[in-house]
């Protein structure tokens, strides 16, 4: 188990290096020059000449390249072109918003996505069934940003049940909305893949075993079926981490959430790229983190793979 | 070319008998059927539009068109400035299908050599490919494109194609290589390799046309996802500008109406997405189904 999660730690780290310098690159070959952008209309050329040299502009690449490593090492993420602000504490403060929107969109589309599963395929081509996997499969082809819209009219401004745009001081009210939004395709796709999964589990000779010695129906769905048919669930939710960074880009924008989306965003729209750098890169490790976890979550769920590459 | 006719014959009832299993599968014959919807709407936009996308029939004909909701003569309403939204919305499927179709492209002329070489090949190469796809993956798909996009000051839709192209090969470069794996050892490939064939000739011409049907299923799935993302760019600004008649512009044009109670500028480009997206979902699974792809590892 150990060198599992140890081999997964190392085979992580060029991946890790290559989303670095991919931004770097990205953000080293954008047109403009932002000393110029920083010091506005009025900037002379001594004040420009100056801002470049404190950005650091004027090393060659190589250097402004090591100088990057080095600091972002250090945790430190650089300057924001716009306000007087450190990339890193501004990435601090949006974070939490974020990752509360996340982790409940997560938790609400996992909750919801695994027993309509489980319902569907206990009851196949059941009005349960039929109604649950058309809505599942809406909910994979409508644009989330459009869903969010729809569900604000519907329910802040037709019923008038709950708030609409904005983070509300964390009132709860406030994230309804929103983490339903952003849970919708996560959770349609986990619905549709549990259903198919569990029913390919359930046609398996051990749970054919499992009745005829009398298990209780919803012990061998449970204990029996569920536990085999999480494994390409479990990467599903891993996967999902990507849909739901970039669902909740569109997310925040619709609800004026204070996340990184919306960070990152504004960011855009100000050509603020020590911004959009950082706030790429967190997202991204961000990713990888979750994506470590669901890789070494599989040695508990699935003997097999931690002895994979140990032959 | 020489005549081989029972390599002919085999193809041809392949093909056949992936017809018939199609044409018997219901959501997959839906799938085709709104497909064809769409292209006839992006190709005929100009004749079964009632009126001009861009005619702003609020200053032109009658003020009181501006926001005027559902009606007879507009049976999707009008918009603030008395443009008839199902016009609109008929043109839009051909930006989304334009975006679509040469997004696909570009992802294909990447996705596909760069996967046959990672999986033929192997070793070093497979590596470095497998590497540059895990990397991409982990971009937030939507700030890689909106990164991409903002490079350039002045956002163009081709611009907007090749960046979607430059993300989306990834899944598609996958396949193509997980394909090439489970092919490259065949006697077919033996055979051609012992013949002293050229290695771009056994990679394109003979391994190929045998990994084809994953690439064509993964294809049409994947157009559902290019369409959702250009839309969401168009949705953020980045995408498509106004005047132009975009699903995504629309919806984005039309919200701040939504907590007036002015629903339709933004929800019925919505439902347009949403149709478009499950055509092809349907026809991907339909396909699916019928080449009798198995997803393999």
């Amino acid at each position: 188990m150990f060198s599992h999660v140890v081999r997964k730690l190392l085979q992580s780290i060029p991946v890790v290096w290559g989303v670095v310098t991919a931004v770097f690159i990205l953000m080293a070959v954008v047109p403009g020059d932002p000393a110029r952008l920083m010091a506005g209309q009025r900037g002379d050329p001594a004040t420009i000449e100056k801002i470049r040299h404190d950005l650091g502009l004027d090393l060659p690449l190589t250097q402004q390249y090591t100088k990057f490593i080095g600091e972002l090492s250090r945790g430190d993420l650089g300057m924001s072109y716009r306000n007087n602000e450190r990339v890193a504490a501004a990435i601090k403060t949006r974070f939490y918003a974020t990752a509360r929107l996340t982790v409940w969109a997560m938790l609400l589309a996992v909750t919801i996505g695994l027993t309509t599963g489980i319902i569907s395929a206990s009851k196949p081509n059941s009005p349960f069934d039929y109604t649950a996997m058309f809505v599942a499969v809406s909910g994979v082809s409508a644009p989330v940003f459009w869903v969010g819209l729809l569900l604000l009219l519907v329910f802040a401004y037709s019923l008038n049940w709950i708030p609409g745009i904005g983070a509300g001081d964390g009132n709860w009210k406030y994230l309804v909305l929103p983490a339903i939004t952003l849970g919708v395709r996560p959770a349609a796709i986990i619905a549709r893949l549990t259903r198919s999964c569990m029913l390919e589990v359930m046609s398996q000779d051990y749970i054919r075993t499992a009745r005829a010695k009398g298990v209780k129906e919803s012990a061998v769905v449970i204990r029996h079926a569920l536990k085999n048919a999480m494994i390409p669930v479990v990467t599903i939710i891993g996967t999902s981490v990507s849909d739901l960074l970039s669902g909740a880009v569109l997310t925040e924008s619709i609800f004026a959430w204070p996340g990184l989306g919306r960070l990152a965003v504004e960011a855009l729209v100000n050509r603020d790229f020590p911004m959009i750098r950082g706030v790429v890169i967190v997202m991204a490790l961000t990713f990888l983190v979750a994506n470590l976890i669901v890789d070494i979550s599989y040695g508990f769920i699935d003997p097999r793979v931690r002895y994979e590459g140990e032959k | 070319m020489e005549a081989n006719p029972i390599r002919a014959e085999a193809g041809e009832s392949l093909l056949k008998e992936a017809w018939v299993r199609f044409r018997r599968n219901k959501l997959a014959m839906l799938g085709l059927i709104m497909t064809l919807s769409i292209i006839f709407a992006a190709i005929f936009a100009g004749v079964l539009a009632p009126y001009d996308p861009k005619a702003q029939l609020a200053f032109t004909v009658n003020p009181a068109l501006k926001l005027a909701g559902p009606s007879m003569q507009h049976p999707m309403g009008n918009d603030l400035y008395g443009r008839d939204i199902l016009s609109r919305v008929l043109h839009g499927a051909r930006i989304s299908l334009e975006i679509g179709i040469f997004a696909t492209l570009v992802t294909i002329m990447i996705g596909v050599p760069l996967g046959a070489i990672a999986g033929y090949m192997g070793g070093v190469w497979d590596d470095l490919i497998s590497w540059l796809v895990n990397v991409i993956f982990a971009f937030p798909f939507i700030l890689f494109v909106l990164a991409v996009v903002s490079v350039f000051r002045n956002p163009s839709l081709y611009l907007v194609f090749v960046a979607i192209g430059l993300v989306n090969w990834v899944a598609l470069c996958r396949i193509t290589r997980g394909q090439f794996i489970s092919l490259r050892g065949s006697e077919f490939v033996e055979a051609a390799r012992a013949l002293g064939l050229p290695t771009w000739k056994i990679i394109f011409r003979h391994i190929l046309p045998n990994a084809i049907a994953p690439i064509i299923v993964q294809t049409t799935l994947g157009m559902g996802g290019i369409i959702t993302l250009e839309a969401g760019l168009a949705y953020l600004g980045f995408g498509a500008q106004p005047p132009t008649p975009s699903w995504g512009l629309m919806i984005s044009e039309g919200q701040q109406y939504i907590a007036r109670g002015q629903w339709w500028w933004s929800i019925f480009p919505g439902i347009a997405i949403m149709y478009t997206v499950l055509a092809f979902n349907f026809l991907g699974d339909g396909l699916r189904d019928a080449l009798d792809v198995r997803q393999k590892r």
